[in-house]
């Protein structure tokens, strides 16, 4: 090669070899500073270190869920922020859309989901969870316009017949489970899932309790229970990534503890069975 | 020189996709990712009984094409219409175009479709997929009016002049002079546009038309399959806007040669 000014080609080579090395060499920097989720020392080790708990929480009242001031409310928070404060650290809450929650979760957004997730088999495969700090259940809510009358689960097992349900909630799984037939269409909140039947383009709609008793006791022309019971009684866990029996043993041990002291009941008893809480619903 | 350069481009373009793939890679291993390809095709077809039946992301994509077709032929006329209203001589002609597009393209694709589909939809009476094709066919119809006004724009005055000249009317000078020069210029834009149409289809999951972004969303929520059918999913949208592409591209010499 001469001394002489590049040509053209050359100064594009040289360029363009520039830019492969740094693209390697960023994306080398950001997979190396990945935090290595297969844990060495434990989460809540780690969580301690670091001197916050970030929870993964979903939006659903009364589970968790935000209040006319614009703060995070709820029982999982009460449970969630007494851990925090066990633990000595500050807490973190990280509101996700419901079907992503486990994939955030498994991506390290943030250490332990706190927000009425109920164990399932195929949940189950993905990630731990603790022992059930919550028991609840799902209930049907259906359509005075489309549906009315009815007084069994079983008349909306048909094709006619369309459910709506949070993606990826245990309602879903419910549905799809109970009322195979039925059509089930899914939404992202539980707001969308209520305006979905409010407006006639659902038959009827499948919750968490106590969310269905307390529509209908709010939009009484509209919506109304078929039957009292819920359907499918259901166990919640907190959800922690795999491959770390320390934490699970931790938290295990927190929930029996709180269990044992009745923190848990006592909590369970103001969020869901009774109503003090509404005026810090928004609207 | 010249005959060394195309390899050495080629290896510098094999580097970074290879670094992209494997930084990508790298990512999903750190998280201790459970890779589980082999369930992802049933997705797709499922073969029972000696039966070939479609899969959730199959049935998906046929329901993308179906919103994406009609949406295609309902922006065009609203596009060509607003296009036309703004050039009118009529002063509330424009007026009403000016507002439609400005309104559509200054609030969000997803705004609109919460809008048009809890808001607007009980009062009209439309039902998901309607309310789904009506949102994207307006959302996209205000970006190809303003590319039928500037290709109606671009025709050359003397055509018009010509047109004009020899008594021809509106109707005929648009139909017969205008719109077929215009089309050969909007056409590279306007699959630009048609393949936003497609990608931005996708928005409709979030009021539960089954189109393959629902399909992949449900089936992800079931199984937590989440990078093998995301990663699928990215394919099935990429052939179909690739392929797209090619054939307008090919349209488009045709086009040229007839006109040539």
């Amino acid at each position: 090669m001469t001394n002489g000014p590049l040509g053209k080609n050359q100064m594009f080579n040289r360029r363009s070899l520039l830019a492969a090395a740094l693209a390697g060499a960023t994306l080398g920097g950001i997979t190396a500073s990945t935090p290595a989720l297969a844990q060495t020392e434990s989460l809540v080790d780690e969580v301690v270190e670091r001197g916050v708990l970030r929870v993964g929480v979903g939006n659903f009242v009364p589970w968790v869920f935000r209040s006319k001031t614009g703060e995070i409310i709820g029982f999982e928070v009460d449970v969630a922020t007494r851990l925090a404060e066990d633990m000595g650290v500050e807490v973190e809450f990280v509101p996700t859309v419901w079907d992503g929650m486990i994939p955030a979760l498994l991506a390290g957004n943030f250490d332990v989901i706190i927000s009425g997730m109920s164990l399932r088999p195929d949940r189950m495969l993905r990630v731990n969870f603790t022992l059930p700090y919550a028991s609840s259940g799902n209930m049907l809510g259906a359509s005075v316009a489309r549906m009315p009358g009815e007084t069994s689960i079983e008349a909306f097992n048909s094709r006619d017949v369309t459910i709506a349900a949070v993606r990826g909630s245990t309602a879903a799984s419910a549905v799809q489970a109970q009322l195979p037939d039925a059509r089930l269409i899914q939404f992202d909140a539980e707001a969308d899932v209520l305006q979905e039947v409010l407006n006639g383009n659902a038959d009827a709609y499948v919750a968490a309790v106590p969310k269905p008793g307390t529509d209908a006791a709010t939009f009484p022309e509209q919506i109304y229970l078929p039957v009292r019971e819920t359907f499918q009684g259901t166990l919640e866990g907190f959800a922690i990534r795999k491959g770390d029996p320390d934490s699970l043993n931790y938290f295990n041990g927190w929930i029996l503890m709180n269990e044992a002291n009745g923190f848990l009941q006592e909590r369970w008893q103001y969020w869901f069975t009774t109503r003090d809480w509404a005026d810090q619903l928004p609207g | 020189m010249a005959s060394r350069n195309p390899y050495l481009h080629l290896l510098v373009y094999a580097a970074v996709m290879g670094a992209l793939v494997w930084g990508v890679y790298a990512g999903a291993v750190s998280t201790g990712y459970d890779w589980d390809w082999h369930r992802v095709p049933q997705y797709l077809v499922e073969w029972e009984d000696g039966t070939l039946y479609r899969g959730f992301l199959l049935d998906g994509l046929i329901v993308t094409l179906k919103i994406s077709a009609a949406a295609f032929l309902l922006m065009i006329a609203f596009g060509l219409a607003a296009a036309l209203l703004a050039r009118s001589s009529s002063i509330v002609g424009r007026l009403i175009a000016r507002t439609y597009v400005e309104v559509v393209r200054n609030t969000p694709l997803l705004v609109q479709l919460y809008i048009i589909y809890f808001a607007l939809s009980p009062v009209l009476g439309l039902d998901r997929f309607t309310a789904a094709v009506l949102t994207l066919a307006l959302f996209e119809g205000a970006y190809a009016a303003e590319m039928f006004r500037a290709g109606v724009e671009a025709v050359p005055k003397g055509q018009w002049e010509a047109a004009r000249a020899l008594g021809l009317g509106r109707y005929h000078l648009y139909r017969h002079v205008v719109l077929p020069q215009a089309v050969r210029l909007v056409l590279p834009p306007l699959t630009g546009q048609t393949v936003s149409l497609i990608k931005d289809s996708s928005i409709v999951s979030v009021i539960a038309v089954f189109d393959l972004t629902t399909e992949a969303r449900n089936i992800v929520a079931d199984t937590f399959l989440v990078f093998e059918i995301w990663f699928t999913v990215a394919l099935l949208y990429l052939s179909l806007t690739v392929t797209l592409s090619f054939a307008v591209t090919a349209l488009e010499h045709r086009l040229k040669r007839a006109h040539a």
